[in-house]
Formats: structure tokens, C-alpha cells, sequence
């Protein structure tokens, strides 16, 4: 996507047909006549087409794809057409809809976790949806076709049959409910998020799988998709989704080559660059509205920076740009130059800076960590780094590489087993053998902000007085506090904030309170565990860019996270984690543009690019 | 480890508690009021020769300890003495009584299980429904209902008024014996129906939300197949933890149940124990009650273990 070279697979026009699905003025309220979530969604799908449905959480995006299935969460009110094979899904009785669920419409859900009955093995899951078409199945050939879709999924490990899902990985479940879901050969697979829980390298892998298994199948895919990356690679077609409704429709060379729509434009923008630094990162000013509130106006007009009056008068509706590309841009023509402008201004790469490093802040040698009383394995195994003042170091790897034991230790959350951490010249390896005064002191020197803030938030009080209790904290050493309004300021938010619960906040807003509260204690050191992991893109740029001013101004990064783009913007120096032992490290450019270690070069490869290539 | 040697443990476990527990049961002996010589004289007369008997015989003039080890030994022995009102040994007059009421538990038991488990499994289908409404009223009134007014009630209507059913006692032969216990099993049942339903429908309605319920249903599984072996499967280890824990407390029920209707059993052999206080029945009783709560503790746990993989992974680690 960063390339505005890309050549995209097949576009739709080669696919001739009556479509496979065709979704029609589809709404989805929350009762009959009530706020609407998803509004007028109109959809087309052909055999063996790729289509994907783009957008920030809360778009709509599951709860449309639900409505393909006919499976939206009971309590809600459905209207419209969803035509599959003809057939209007919503006019049909709940006996008949089961009848196409499996095998006309299959449905893969996001969290390998809670997507398989915990309490039966994998072939249980494959025989029951076998026989669930009133197919007889012998014992001895249930068992050869559990062998043959595991097979097709690339499990060729036989025991995997027998297993409970607790016993498999992450990515190995995802695989068996992508058998699962394949069972009963599908003319179309739903797949809402599938790899989003997953590490990068599986997320690649499962990914080509299904790429791999619609093709050999000329099956149809509707992927879901918060990543517009993953969105370009894997579809032929994208319909970008805002607030309830879709925006943009377009085959993804379409969206770089002739954007049509600020919102994608800002999506698009958003999403921090794999392969070079940028100068700002800026995301989507505000916050996402809920659709009731704009049904009757654009739905972006409070964050477009090309809004007119008028933008507001009526809903715009999706018009063509060409006979493949579609947009909801009252202004789509007159402004086209502009977006176009406007994304390339965005593949600006800066200048790398390389600052000095000055003295050592934060020191870690031959740290491990074992979590068992007989050490018969190791979460963090033989580290060893030094944080130096003026440059902000990233920690990368998969889960389970040790990221967070690390941080725990360095945050005296776990004590570790043998090694030093060693912070402004204390040795706080065993903060229980630090006395009241070092505390203190060590508090005020080293901060951090998690991926959750919500948790880690007090929530019965208001924002002004979480800061003003973490400014109470500050040590008189750090210079004049700021105030409380200051402090919002510098997170960017408005004074007014101080007022408000961390309930009434979005999940951007409360990471940003998260850092202003850090920063009260004016920390040497911010620890950042995965702090934007949670975040929608729109956002994640905005808090990224606060941590970037914070840097400068300082506060030394330590950035843990599993993301090399986020990374690449964030730090000037890396370290490669791989089953707690460090595997490479050195300047983050060098690093990421030519990794020496393959566990790097793999994790590197795994980025989604944004092309079909990365898929083949 | 194996599930046999985390049996045996359990069994272990089980055991400590109930010699912790023996030592309260002996003690109901000394914190009863008066002294113990007379608490086990009842109602004998009180002549020197009794009472030299009966401190010799419960080595009342030995320490405090060792009285207690020696009657914890006899316990081992299932020796509790004897009765001081009918002079049986305790543990035949338990063993007479357990019968009726073991009966009387698993009737209760069974109507639980086979009303209870369908109405919150039908209420959590019907979510918001009238029909499931109906099942929350119902179950709030069996839950609001004394045991001993549905007993009154029950025995008023269908015995009394209109003679279907015997009003007192155990009854003769299997049909007679079973004639006997339909309306104090319905007695009993009625609030652990009220119970069970509701932990049952909350456990459906929560499993019923979960990703592989909504994953089963896209791939077109049968409904009876989700309700077996999705909804009813997951819900099933709250539900059995719930009605053991109502089995290992059917003892306060049974009193009221087999006083209200004249049964002879553990129950009523409580409270007239307790009346008379028949100390060393009383001993028996809460012994006997130790061990039930003990032994429906390990059966729940072993039903779950057979049910969730992931706890025989604990176990077996
Ligand atoms: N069962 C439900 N009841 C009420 N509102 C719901 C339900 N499921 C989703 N929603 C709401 O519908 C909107 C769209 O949700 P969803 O389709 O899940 O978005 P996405 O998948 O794009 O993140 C959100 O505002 C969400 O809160
Ligand atoms: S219609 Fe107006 S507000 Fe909406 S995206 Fe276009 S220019 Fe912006
Ligand atoms: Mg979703």
C-alpha cells in the first residue's frame, strides 16, 4: 500500500455471474425502529471473489457480516435484503437458514481462543459439522476425512485430531476452525478478523492458507478486516466502512492511484509506514461518532478537513467515481487533486535522525527470568542492553518471546532470577531490597504505560484527580510541577478532560491520560508495554505522535511491542527478542532494512505489505 | 500423577478434615448443659453403680485427650456407643434410619435434576419470552416457599383433601415405599428446583453468548446437537457443582420434610435426638453428616474432572 505502484490481483470485471451474495439497503437497529448501527449497506460478492470490508472498530463491519450468515445477536432488528444464491437469507425460517450455514455460508470468527467448544476434541468438532448435512459417515471414514481437512490446512500432525483446543497453539486453533469452517465445502467464507489475534508470522501463514484454499476452491471470501494492509493484499475488492455505513468502494489500486474519500485518505495516512521513518504521525483528529447521531449528515464531516455546510444537510450517497470505484463524497470530485496530493504527502520519508547517545540511564545484564521452581524453562534468558540518555530503544518480538516478563521485572512486578538492572546508577534488581528512600526515587525516575489503560486507571475518580494524586508524587528534584491543564496539554487534550471519568473517555483518550499521568512524575524513563496495540489506527497515530514529544523532551522510550512499523517510527536503537534470549540488535534502520538473524528477517517478511505478493 | 493417586489424596484431604471435625463432635459432649456423666445418665436413674458404670465406660476419669482418642478410635470402628434413650448401639439405629432418607434425597435428587436442568436450559432458549418469564416466576416462588408450608400444602391437598397420596409414615414394600415418597420428595425438590433452574438458566446464558456457540450454529449444526453438546455440556460444571452442593445439604431439609410428614429417617432422628439429647446419636449424626459433605464433594469433583479436559490436565498435570 505504501507502494502506488502495486498491481492488484484480478479486479471484479473478470468475474461474470450472477453474484454469489448480494446485500441490498441492509439495517441493522437496536429494535424496530431504534438507533441504527449499521445503515443502507448495499453488497456485492461473486463466486470466487475476494471482497473486504475495511474499518475502524464499531464501523459495523461484524455485525454486516453477521447479517450475511443470518446470525446477528438476538435483540437486534434486521431489514433489508441479503441475497444468497438468489435467495433473500432474512425472509427465510430458521430451519432453512441452517440448511445454508456450512455449507452455502461459512463463518470464521477473530479469537482462536473462544472460537472452539473447550470441552470436545478437534475431531469432534469435524465429524459433528461432517454429519450435520445428514451425510453418513462410517468410523473408519470420519477418520480418514478428519485426516484429509486437517491435511488441507496444513496439519499433517495426526495427533492434532485427538486433541482438546487447550492443547494448541493460537494459530494451530485458527486452523482447525478454518477446517471447520471449510467442512462442509462453502460456497462463501465469512471471515471476520481471523488473524487479529494472531503473531505477524501466523497471521502470514494463515492468511495464505486461506488465500491458497479460495483459490484451489473458487470459493468466495468476505474478509473482515480493521487492517488496511492485510485488506489490499488478500481482496480483489474493498469497501471502506465508517460510523454504520460504507464510504468508499474501490479494488485497492483504485484507493492509491485516485483516493475518492478524506476518511480513507486518513486511514490510509495513518497507518505508520513499514519501510521508512515519517516526519509526523498524525492519525484522524477526534473520534469516531455513533451512527445515530449522523445519520441525516456525512458521517465524517466532524473530522473532514474539506467539510462545507452543506456536508451536513443531507446523507451523501455512494456515487460512482468509474464503474469500479464508488464514493460517498459529496465533494469527491473537486477535491480529488487534493487527497491525491495529500497521500503522497504522506510517503515523505523523513531523515532518519541518529542522536548522541549521553550517559547510561538504564543498564540490564544477564537478566533471566524463570516462572518455575525447577527452571525447567526460561521467559527471559541471558539479556543484556543498555538505555542510553537521548536515544529511545525498542523491544520486539512474538508473544511468548518474554517482552512483558522483561518489563515486569524492570518494574519490580517480578523479581527476576539472576542478573542486574541497574537504573541511574541503583541497582533495582530487587526492588524489595530497595528502602523507602530509593523507592521513591526509583518511582520517580521510571514510569510506564501499558496496553490496557482502562485497568490500569483509577475508575471512580476523574481524570484531574488521577493527575493531580500523580503530581502529588513528583519529586521536588524534577523541577516545577506543571499543572493539571499543562499536563492534558501536552497529550494533547483539552482542559475540560480534567472533569470527566475514565468511563466517559474513548480508548485513545484514556491512553493519552495514561501518559500525562507518567509524565506528572517527569520520569528519566517511559516503559511502554504495546501502549497503541488496542487502539484504532485513526488514533494510534496520535498517541504515538504524543510519545514522540515526550521523547524530545527528556524521557527516555523503552518500547516494548510485537509491531516492527510502530517501532520503526518510535525508536532509534533495537532489540530482536526470541524465547527470552536477544537474537540481534542495533540501530532500528538497520535492523529492519537488512535483519542478519532469520527469526528478524522472518519477523520482517511477516509485516503485511499491502501487495498480493506478500500473500504468494 | 494420576487420577487414581489425586482420588487418593482427595480421599487424603477428606479424611484429615473429618478427624478435625470429630474433635467439635466430641466436644458436643462437654458443651452440652450438664456434666457428662449426667448427659449420658438421660433418664436413668441416678445411682452410684450407673455412674460408676458410665464413667468407666466412657473413661470419664482419663484426661481430657485421651478420652477423645479413645472415642475416636471407636469412631473409626463406626462405634458412637449407644443411644441413652433406647440403649441401641448408635450406628444400627443410623443404619436403620439412613435407608428412608437416602431415598428420600436421591427422589429429591432425580425430580431436581430432570425438572430443573430442562426449565433453565428452556428459560435461557426463550430468553425474554413469556416462557422464559414464567420459569423466573415459578422459581422465585419455589425459592421464596418455606419447605415445610409446601410440605403442609402438599399434604393437605393431595393427601387429606383428596386422598391420592399417603399423609405419614414410610410404608411397606417397593410400591408402598414409593407410594410414601412422592409428596415429601416434591417437598423436598421444590426449592432445589428453584435453585438449579436459576444456576442453570445463568450458566446457558452465558455459555450461550460465547464465540463456539455462534461458530457451531454458522457451520449449520443441528439445534438439539448445540443444546447437548455445546450449551448443555458447558453448562453442565456449574450445575453439578450446584446440586452437589445441594446433596451435600439435604440433611436440613430432610428434618423438616420428615417431620412434616412422619417419616422415619435421619431427619427426624435429628431433631428427636436433639429433643432428648441423645448425645451420642446426636455425635453419630453429625459424623455421618461429615462424611456425606465429604464424599459429595469428591463425587463433584470427579464428575467435572470426567467433564472439562482442562481440569484433568491439572490434576494429571
Ligand atoms: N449485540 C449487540 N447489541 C447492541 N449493540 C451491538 C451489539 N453488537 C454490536 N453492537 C454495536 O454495533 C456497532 C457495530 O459493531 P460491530 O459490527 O461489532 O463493529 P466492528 O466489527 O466494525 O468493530 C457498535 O456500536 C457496537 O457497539
Ligand atoms: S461529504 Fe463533505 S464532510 Fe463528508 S467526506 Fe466529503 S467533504 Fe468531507
Ligand atoms: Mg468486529
Amino acid at each position: 500500500m505504501t507502494d502506488p505502484t502495486t498491481t492488484a490481483p484480478a479486479p471484479g470485471d473478470q468475474l461474470s455471474g450472477a453474484p454469489l451474495l448480494a446485500v441490498h439497503d441492509l439495517a441493522i437497529t437496536r429494535w424496530p425502529g431504534g438507533p441504527p448501527l449499521v445503515t443502507g449497506l448495499d453488497l456485492e460478492l461473486r463466486r470466487g471473489e475476494t471482497i473486504a470490508l475495511v474499518g475502524e472498530s464499531g464501523a459495523g463491519k461484524s455485525l454486516s457480516a453477521r447479517a450475511a450468515i443470518k446470525l446477528v445477536p438476538a435483540g437486534l432488528h434486521v431489514t433489508g435484503e441479503v441475497r444468497f444464491q438468489g435467495e433473500d437469507l432474512n425472509r427465510m425460517d430458521e430451519e432453512a437458514v441452517r440448511a445454508v450455514r456450512g455449507g452455502g455460508v461459512a463463518m470464521l470468527l477473530q479469537d482462536p481462543f473462544t472460537i472452539l467448544n473447550p470441552l470436545i476434541r478437534t475431531r469432534t468438532h469435524l465429524i459433528e459439522t461432517l454429519r450435520s448435512s445428514g451425510r453418513r459417515l462410517s468410523g473408519a471414514e470420519a477418520a480418514d476425512e478428519v485426516t484429509r481437512r486437517l491435511a488441507e490446512v496444513g496439519i499433517t500432525d495426526a495427533s492434532v485430531g485427538d486433541r482438546y483446543p487447550f492443547e494448541l497453539s493460537g494459530g494451530m486453533r485458527q486452523r482447525v476452525a478454518l477446517a471447520c469452517a471449510l467442512a462442509k465445502d462453502p460456497a462463501l467464507l465469512i471471515a471476520d478478523e481471523p488473524t487479529t489475534a494472531l503473531d505477524a508470522t501466523t497471521q502470514r501463514d494463515v492468511l495464505r492458507l486461506l488465500r491458497s484454499v479460495q483459490q484451489a476452491r473458487g470459493m468466495g471470501v468476505l474478509m473482515i478486516t480493521h487492517d488496511l494492509r492485510v485488506a489490499f493484499s488478500i481482496s480483489d475488492r474493498v469497501y471502506v466502512m465508517y460510523a454504520g455505513g460504507v464510504v468508499e468502494r474501490a479494488r485497492p489500486e483504485d484507493f492509491l492511484a485516485a483516493p475518492a474519500h478524506p476518511y480513507t485518505v486518513g486511514l490510509i495516512r495513518a497507518e505508520p509506514p513499514t519501510g521508512y521513518r515519517r516526519e509526523q504521525l498524525d492519525g484522524i483528529p477526534g473520534q469516531v461518532p455513533a451512527p445515530e447521531t449522523v445519520s441525516h449528515q456525512c458521517a465524517f464531516a466532524d473530522r473532514c478537513s474539506w467539510a462545507t455546510p452543506e456536508c451536513t444537510t443531507a446523507r451523501p450517497p455512494l456515487l460512482a467515481v468509474t464503474d469500479v470505484h464508488a464514493s460517498a463524497c459529496r465533494r469527491r470530485e473537486e477535491i480529488a487533486g487534493e487527497l491525491l496530493a495529500d497521500l503522497h504527502a504522506a510517503w515523505e520519508p523523513a531523515t532518519v535522525p541518529d542522536p548522541p547517545a549521553g550517559e547510561t540511564v538504564l543498564r540490564v545484564a544477564g537478566l533471566r527470568k524463570s516462572y518455575q521452581r525447577d527452571r525447567s524453562t526460561w521467559a527471559v534468558d541471558g539479556i543484556d542492553f543498555t538505555l542510553g540518555s537521548g536515544r529511545n530503544l525498542g523491544i520486539v518480538g512474538e508473544s511468548g518471546s518474554g517482552k512483558t516478563t522483561l518489563a515486569r521485572c524492570l518494574l519490580g512486578l517480578e523479581e527476576p532470577t539472576e542478573g542486574s538492572i541497574e537504573l541511574l546508577g541503583t541497582d533495582v534488581s530487587r526492588y524489595r531490597s530497595l528502602d523507602r528512600e530509593q523507592l521513591r526515587r526509583v518511582r520517580g525516575q521510571l514510569q510506564c504505560v501499558f496496553q490496557d489503560p482502562y485497568s490500569s486507571l483509577n475508575r471512580s475518580h476523574s481524570v484531574g484527580f488521577i493527575l493531580r494524586e500523580a503530581l502529588s508524587r513528583r519529586s521536588p528534584e524534577a523541577g516545577p510541577a506543571p499543572s493539571v491543564e499543562e499536563l492534558l496539554d501536552r497529550v494533547g487534550l483539552a482542559a475540560r478532560y480534567a472533569g470527566r471519568k475514565p468511563v466517559a473517555l474513548s480508548g485513545g483518550q484514556r491512553q493519552r491520560v495514561a501518559i500525562a499521568r507518567a509524565l506528572a512524575i517527569a520520569p528519566k524513563v517511559l516503559l511502554c508495554d504495546e501502549p497503541v496495540a488496542a487502539l484504532d489506527v485513526s488514533v494510534q497515530g496520535q498517541v504515538l505522535q504524543v510519545l514522540r514529544e515526550v521523547s524530545e523532551s527528556g524521557t527516555q522510550l523503552l518500547f516494548i511491542t510485537h509491531d516492527l512499523a510502530v517501532v520503526r517510527q518510535m525508536t532509534d536503537d533495537l532489540v530482536v527478542l526470541e524465547r527470552g534470549k536477544i537474537v540481534e540488535s542495533g540501530r532500528t534502520e538497520a535492523v529492519l532494512d537488512q535483519p542478519s538473524h532469520p527469526y528478524t528477517a522472518r519477523l520482517v517478511g511477516a509485516v503485511p505489505t499491502g501487495d498480493a505478493e506478500w500473500l504468494s | 500423577m494420576s487420577i487414581a493417586w489425586y482420588i487418593l489424596r482427595r480421599l487424603g484431604v477428606g479424611l484429615l478434615l473429618l478427624v478435625i471435625a470429630s474433635f467439635f463432635v466430641f466436644c458436643l459432649l462437654y458443651i452440652s448443659p450438664g456434666s457428662p456423666e449426667q448427659v449420658l445418665l438421660g433418664g436413668r436413674p441416678s445411682t452410684p453403680e450407673i455412674i460408676g458404670t458410665i464413667r468407666a465406660k466412657y473413661n470419664l476419669d482419663d484426661p481430657f485427650l485421651v478420652q477423645y482418642g479413645q472415642w475416636l478410635l471407636d469412631a473409626f470402628r463406626l462405634d458412637f456407643g449407644e443411644s441413652i434413650v433406647t440403649d441401641q448401639p448408635v450406628t444400627t439405629v443410623l443404619t436403620d434410619r439412613a435407608g428412608p432418607t437416602l431415598a428420600l434425597a436421591l427422589a429429591g435428587l432425580v425430580l431436581t435434576i430432570v425438572i430443573a436442568v430442562p426449565a433453565g436450559m428452556y428459560a435461557a432458549a426463550k430468553r425474554n419470552t413469556s416462557g422464559d418469564r414464567m420459569v423466573s416466576m415459578l422459581t422465585l416462588l419455589g425459592s421464596s416457599a418455606p419447605t415445610f408450608a409446601v410440605g403442609v400444602l402438599l399434604l393437605y391437598v393431595f393427601g387429606v383433601s383428596l386422598e391420592w397420596f399417603p399423609v405419614f409414615g414410610n410404608g411397606t414394600g417397593f410400591t408402598g415405599q414409593l407410594h410414601h415418597l412422592v409428596l415429601p420428595a416434591i417437598a423436598l425438590a421444590v426449592t432445589q428446583i428453584a435453585y438449579v433452574t436459576r444456576q442453570t438458566r445463568a450458566a446457558a446464558l452465558r455459555v450461550y453468548e460465547q464465540d463456539y456457540v455462534t461458530f457451531a450454529r454458522s457451520r449449520g449444526l443441528g439445534r438439539s446437537l448445540i443444546w447437548r453438546r455445546y450449551a448443555l455440556l458447558n453448562s453442565s460444571l456449574p450445575i453439578v457443582t450446584a446440586t452437589g452442593l445441594l446433596l451435600a445439604y439435604t440433611l436440613g431439609g430432610a428434618v423438616l420434610v420428615e417431620v412434616t410428614f412422619s417419616r422415619e429417617g435421619v431427619g427426624s432422628l435429628m431433631l428427636q435426638a436433639v429433643q432428648s439429647k441423645d448425645i451420642p446419636v446426636v455425635q453419630g449424626l453429625v459424623a455421618f453428616a461429615a462424611i456425606t459433605v465429604t464424599l459429595v464433594n469428591l463425587g463433584v469433583d470427579l464428575v467435572n474432572l470426567a467433564i472439562d479436559p482442562r481440569l484433568r490436565k491439572e490434576v494429571t498435570g
